[in-house]
This record gives structure tokens, sequence and C-alpha cells, in this order.
């Protein structure tokens, strides 16, 4: 037994350990001091909590793209993040025609679905244009070719937008009947922004996983992730699907610019979707790339992460200026998860029985 | 050859160098200057460059900018001494990139005279080694982070601006907090930035000097958009006013997301001059009622004149506040040039980089839009000597926001003007 212990033995992977518990113990540290040196209130730990939760589910639904891409396609569509920009930044115009008319005060329910249509299809139409210009004519190339046409799309997306809107900052209106309004629940109040942001993305997520479990086209979509070859055979149109998948990635992407709007109306702007297309991709990765509720769950797990991670276990390590390592402590979470997980918290792929 | 022809050419060469000797003399301009001269052909223009943010989140400065160096090339009827003025220019954005690569074009044009520029201090810390390499002067309207102009740091000759430094602003910031508003306690928050992290070291240095306590100084990432973390740890202490000199839209974000947090329900907010931008208000939304701004205050008769040129040309009013110290500073090389060129009879132009350099560093008893400016040497104690630095202090000011500036109206009210 402890020889075939020491047989096995390498170095790396004992230090590999080491570094494991290593990161626990801090971790764990972190999170004591912070707790016990009581210098946040339970209601300021719940306003944390929600606000990282309505900021996870926008990153989902972002996410929701590149895993799908990637479990057909196994590319990486970089220019997701700018796909969602241009939802978000399409339709704040037509939010702040809406605000100016009264129509957003007197209909807030239709105008915000009325928002979430045009950014949707803004957004479907683009990622649709997208694959069929930069990323379809290189179907048969080399992995990383497509790869580098998506950083070119990526920039190509931007500038045409700032061409289109222009470089200054636009918000999003103050929709009148969630402003101020905050649900009191167990001695605690949670804006409602943040409630119906949460609420209206995961039933999206959940329309999506029906969509892809139990109709027809969800499951040619999943026959073309298993194997494109076959699934031609089969008398699927893998071109067709792939587009459809490119289509169901965009309008997600262009709903949660809407709901990033409503959550956080300022800063709307053509280089917007740079940061959460990166922060969406990790949280991809870290459910798993290419399984969909890995994304979900992925994104929520980024959010909640980022909101009270510094204030948690940063400055229970006594670290000064911990907002500022807020990114580096999400991807070092990344890091930390995939020492432990490589293939993710919910493991790759989108069909089940990929070899 | 025969001796009679010897004598006739010896004479007819005598004469001929004689006459030679009494004709006009031709003018050989030699030029020494220690560092080169810029000869201009009479049909040659002035070439100003300006080196300036023009594109993405802080186009205001550099319009704002851009905008008053073209009127000061009006006011001057485009031309001088006889030459057309012409600017071309750059974008440096406010980034070190932007400011490398924008002094790298404007140092490889040899026709330059002088550069305006640039809008923020990390522009020009990347970009004052080059400018100031190929021999140029540059006049900048914005950059406000004290260790541009302090020998023995970023400092470089040829570097000058117009505009306060942070020394004053967060001093007066700082005064204004404690003295006007009766706060006791503050809180600030960066974003990296020389700009934010200076200015806030020295806001919270003097407040500290007066008497007051720092209960927190915090830290964002340009780029962040969700302030509700920082904001709960500021919110912790309940200081009496949060002070967050730094940019739209990380500017936006902390005012709006501010009322979300409990615990801030007493906290003024009180921004720097990056904030003080017309779309600032409308952006930040309800929650900017009540806060305050520092930054540059200008007034007067010739200001006044300034605006309904702006009106005028461009309609409405200047998008920033930082377009008087642009006006200043184009007219400062301007003047050197006319001060320090050579013409010729022909009208060609002779100028000396060093002695522009001269001109600049020497300049005092100017009087500009921004009230006294005073470009030569100045010792600040422990934090250095300052070269270049034309700033009295005396242009500085602090704005309320209100409903009115929310619904609009630009430039807000001044509150607390110290210079005046």
């Amino acid at each position: 037994m402890l020889k075939q212990y020491f047989d096995r033995f390498s170095w790396v992977d004992f230090f590999l350990r080491v570094f494991q518990l290593a990161a626990v113990v801090v971790i764990i540290v972190g999170i004591f001091n912070s707790i016990g040196a009581a210098k946040y209130t339970s209601g300021q730990w719940v306003t944390l909590v929600f606000a990282g939760l309505a900021q996870g589910s926008i990153y989902a639904l972002i996410a929701l793209g590149y895993t799908l891409v990637y479990g057909i396609l196994l590319m990486i569509n970089f220019a997701h993040g700018d796909v969602y920009m241009a939802g978000a930044f399409t339709a704040v115009f037509l939010a702040n025609s809406m605000a100016a008319s009264g129509f957003l005060a007197t209909h807030p329910v239709w105008a915000v679905l009325l928002l979430i249509l045009l950014a949707a299809s803004v957004s479907m139409v683009l990622n649709v244009v997208v694959e069929r210009v930069a990323y379809r004519p290189l179907r048969g190339a080399p992995r990383l070719v497509p790869l580098i046409t998506a950083i070119g799309a990526s920039f190509t997306i931007e500038y045409t937008f700032r061409g289109l809107y222009g470089a200054e900052f636009q918000s999003y209106p103050i929709i009148p009947a969630l402003d101020g309004q905050y649900w009191n629940v167990a001695g605690f109040a949670i804006p409602y922004t943040q409630i119906v942001v949460l609420v209206a993305a995961i039933l999206l997520m959940a329309a999506l996983f029906f969509f892809i479990e139990r109709t027809k086209i969800g499951k040619a979509m999943r026959a073309v992730s298993e194997d494109k070859e076959v699934a031609r055979l089969m008398g699927i149109d893998v071109d067709k699907t792939i587009m459809i998948t490119f289509a169901i990635g965009g309008a997600l992407a262009g709903a949660a610019g809407v709901f990033n709007g409503i959550f956080r109306p300022q800063g709307v702007f053509f280089f917007m979707g740079f940061i959460p297309g990166i922060k969406a991709f990790t949280a991809a990765v870290l459910g798993g790339i290419g399984n969909i509720p890995g994304a979900m769950v992925g994104g929520l797990f980024l959010g909640v992460f980022e909101a009270i991670g510094p204030n948690l276990i940063l400055e229970g390590l006594g670290i000064p200026a911990v907002n500022q390592l807020r990114d580096a402590f999400a991807f070092t979470i990344l890091v930390l998860i995939l020492i432990f997980r490589p293939q993710g918290i919910f493991g790759e792929r989108l069909s089940e029985t990929k070899a | 050859m025969s001796k009679r022809l010897f004598v006739v050419f010896s004479v007819l060469m005598v004469v001929g160098m004689l006459l030679t000797a009494c004709g006009p003399k031709a003018a050989a301009f030699e030029c020494t200057d220690a560092v080169g001269c810029l000869d201009l052909a009479p049909d040659e223009p002035v070439h100003l460059a300006y080196m300036l943010t023009i594109s993405g989140a802080t186009a205001f400065l550099g319009e704002d900018s851009k905008g008053a160096i073209e009127i000061a090339m009006d006011d001057r009827g485009g031309q001088i001494l006889g030459h057309d003025i012409v600017l071309t220019g750059e974008d440096s954005g406010c980034n070190a990139e932007g400011g490398q690569t924008a002094a790298t074009k404007v140092a490889s044009d040899p026709t330059i005279v002088g550069v305006i520029g640039t809008n923020c201090s990390s522009a020009a810390t990347a970009a004052i080694d080059t400018i100031s390499d190929a021999g140029l002067v540059m006049i900048s309207s914005s950059n406000t982070a004290p260790a541009l102009t302090i020998e023995g740091e970023t400092w470089k000759p040829g570097y000058y601006r117009v505009c306060h430094t942070d020394l004053f602003q967060g001093a007066v910031a700082a005064e204004f907090a404690y003295n006007e508003l009766g706060a006791r306690t503050t809180a600030t928050i960066h974003d990296g930035s020389p700009y934010a992290d200076q200015l806030q070291a020295v806001y919270a240095k003097r407040f500290v000097e007066l008497g007051g306590e720092v209960t927190f100084a915090g830290a964002i990432n340009v780029g962040d958009t969700d302030m509700r973390t920082v904001l709960t740890t500021v919110a912790a202490d309940g200081p009496d006013v949060l002070y967050f000199p730094i940019f739209e839209p990380e500017g936006d974000f902390i005012v709006a997301q501010s009322s979300e947090i409990a615990g801030l329900e007493n906290t003024t907010l009180m921004g720097a001059d990056g904030l003080l931008a017309d779309s600032f208000p409308e952006n930040a939304g309800p929650n900017s009622v009540g806060m305050y701004l520092s930054g540059p205050y200008v007034v007067g008769d010739a200001y006044e004149a300034f605006l309904a040129k702006w009106d005028a040309k461009f309609g409405g009013v200047p998008p920033s506040g930082f377009h008087a110290f642009a006006y200043d500073g184009t007219n400062i090389i301007l003047d050197a040039v006319e001060a320090v060129a050579v013409v010729d009879e022909d009208g060609t132009l002779h100028i000396g980089r060093q002695a522009m350099r001269d001109y600049m560093s020497n300049l005092s008893g100017y009087t500009g839009l921004t009230g006294a400016l005073d470009c030569t040497d100045k010792d600040f104690g422990e934090i250095g000597t300052s070269h270049g630095d034309c700033a009295t202090g005396g242009a500085l000011g602090i704005f309320e926001l209100g409903q009115a500036e929310l619904d609009g109206n630009w430039p807000p009210p001044a509150v607390y003007t110290p210079g005046q």
C-alpha cells in the first residue's frame, strides 16, 4: 500500500495538493476574520449577494452564447461580448424615447418587452451575420483561424457601432415603476430591479433548457454537437442548425443587454461588451464549457463571488484596497476551481455522450 | 599669354571681387540654438499640433480643448508673422498607450513648432520623454498630476501646463469639506490612474492636517461597473464626505449606486474636475443632486467674450472646464513664436527650439483668460521644485449640482471660490 503510494509519488502532484490545501486555508482564514470583525451588517451582506446574483444572471445569459457555440463548433466566439453591446446600445435609444413620451411610465411591462424584442433581434441578426461572414467560410480551417477572425469581428462590431451611435456614454432611463421599490423579506430590503432581472433571466434560461431538450430543433442541435458528419447523413441541415444556434445565443445576449440596462442604467457605449464578454467566457469555463446548466451556474457563481469575495475573503486577510483586486480575485477563483476540477463544475460538452 | 592680357584679367578680377564684396550681402542665418532651429520658407505655415483625447469616454475633454485652440487661432486671424497657422492633431486618448503613440507620430514631424496636450496625466507621462527628446514644447490644458512638472520625477524640458495641479485642487477640496461642510471624517476612492491617485492623496493629506480623519482609502478599476462592494466598505464607517476624483462612467456608477447602500444616507458625495462634464448629471441620475465637484473656475469679461465666440463657432457652451486653459496655452506658444522668431526680409522664419523653451520658462506676469499665469520655477518645499507650472491656483472652485443641472443646465453654480 505504502509502496504503491511511493511508486506513484510525483513532486508536481504533491505541490498541487499542498497548493490546494493552502488556498482552502487562506480562504477560510479570510472569511473567519471578516465575519469576526463584524464590520458589515447582515443587511449589507444580503445587498451584496443579491446584487451579485443579478449581475451573475446577466453573465449567465451571455455565457450561454459562448457555451452553445462551443458545444456545437468547438470554437470560442470572441465577438459575443460585442453582440451583447449591439443589442444594449441600440435599445438605449428606444428606451430613452419611450421615457420621454411617457410610455415607459404608463406601460412599463410592455415597454420592457419591446426593448427586449428590439435588443434581442438586433443581437440575433448581428450574430447570424457574423457567423455567415466570418466563421462559415472557415468551417474546415484549423481551429485557430476562426478564433482570429472572431477577434477581427469583435473590433469591426465595436467600431461600426461607434460610427453609428457615437462615442458618448448613454444611460438607460430609470423605470418609474421599479424606482426606489424594495421587496422587504425577513428584515432585508432587496431592490425590485434586481429581483426582476434575476427572475427574468432564470425564466429565459429555463425556456432555453426546454428548447434544447424537448424540441426537434433542440434535438438537431444536440445531434450536430455530437457528430456533424453523422448528423448530416441523418438528414439534418448542419449549416442551418449552426445558424439557429448563433441566433439563439445572440438573442439571449441582446436580452442580457436590456436586463443590464434595468439593473445598472449607466455606461452604455461601444466598448461596454468587452469586460462582460470576458467575464461571461470565464463563467462558461467555470461551469464547464459546452454545458448549458454549467453556464447558468457558472454565471451566478461568478457574480456572487465577485460581489462578496473582496470584502469577505481579501479584507479578512488584511489586504488594502481590496475592491481594485476584484477582477484578479474572480480569475484566481477560476484558476482554483480548474485546479480542483479541470473540466469545470459540471464538465464539458453540450451532449452527454460525446467521445 | 601676353603681359597686357594678364593685366586686363587681373583688373577685371579685382573689380569683380570688389563688386561682390560691396553688393547686397546674402543673409546667411546661422543657427546657434542649443536644440536646433526650425526654418520656415515664406509660403510655409506655422504648424501647431494637438495631442488630445478626441474619442472614447473622455472625448469631452478633447473637444473642449480643441475648440479653444481653434478660437485662439481665429483671434489672430489664422496668421502669425505673415504665415498661416495650421493645426493638426493626434488622438492621445486618456491612457499611456495613446500618449506614447501620439507622441511618436508628432515627434516624427519636423515641421511642428509646438504641441498643445495632453488631456490626461497618464497620456502625458508616457509622451513626455519622446516630446522632450524631439526638442518640442508641449503645453497642457488639463494634466493635473503634480509629478509631471516636478524636477526629478516625470518632468522633462519642454513640458508646460496651464491648469492648476492637484496640489491646489486636492487642498481646496479638503478645505471646502472641512471648513464649509463641517466634515470631520472622509473616505476616498481612486481608479489607479496617476491623476486620481495623486489627487486623493493630496486631498487626504490636507484633510488630516486640518484635523479630520480618513476612514477608508479605496480603489476601483477603470472599467468596473459594480461599485456596490466598495461602497459597502465605505458605508461601514459612515464618513461625512466621500471624495472620488475619477472619470465617467465609473463616477456615474458610484453616484447611481450610492442610494442602494445602507449607511451612506448622511455621506456627502464629492468628485473632481474629471467629472465636470455636461453629460455627468444626466448619466449619474437623481443622486447627483446635492453633490459637489471641484474644478477650474474662470470668470471675467474676457471669458464672457470667449464663451460668445464659442457659441458663435460651435453653438452652446464648452463641454468641460478646461477650454480657457487650452486657449491660454495656445496663446503662450504663439506669443513665444512671435518673440523668438528671426524674420528674414523675404519673410522666412527661423525659430530656435531652445529659445522657445527659454521664453516660456521665463514667462511671468502673463494675464490670460484664467487669470495671472507664471511659468517660472517654483519651490514646493519637500515635494520638490516645479518647472513650467504656469497656474497660480487662483482659478479653482467648488460647484454644487442641483435639480437644474439634472435638467440640463450647465455649468453648475460655484459655491466656494477661495481665489476670488
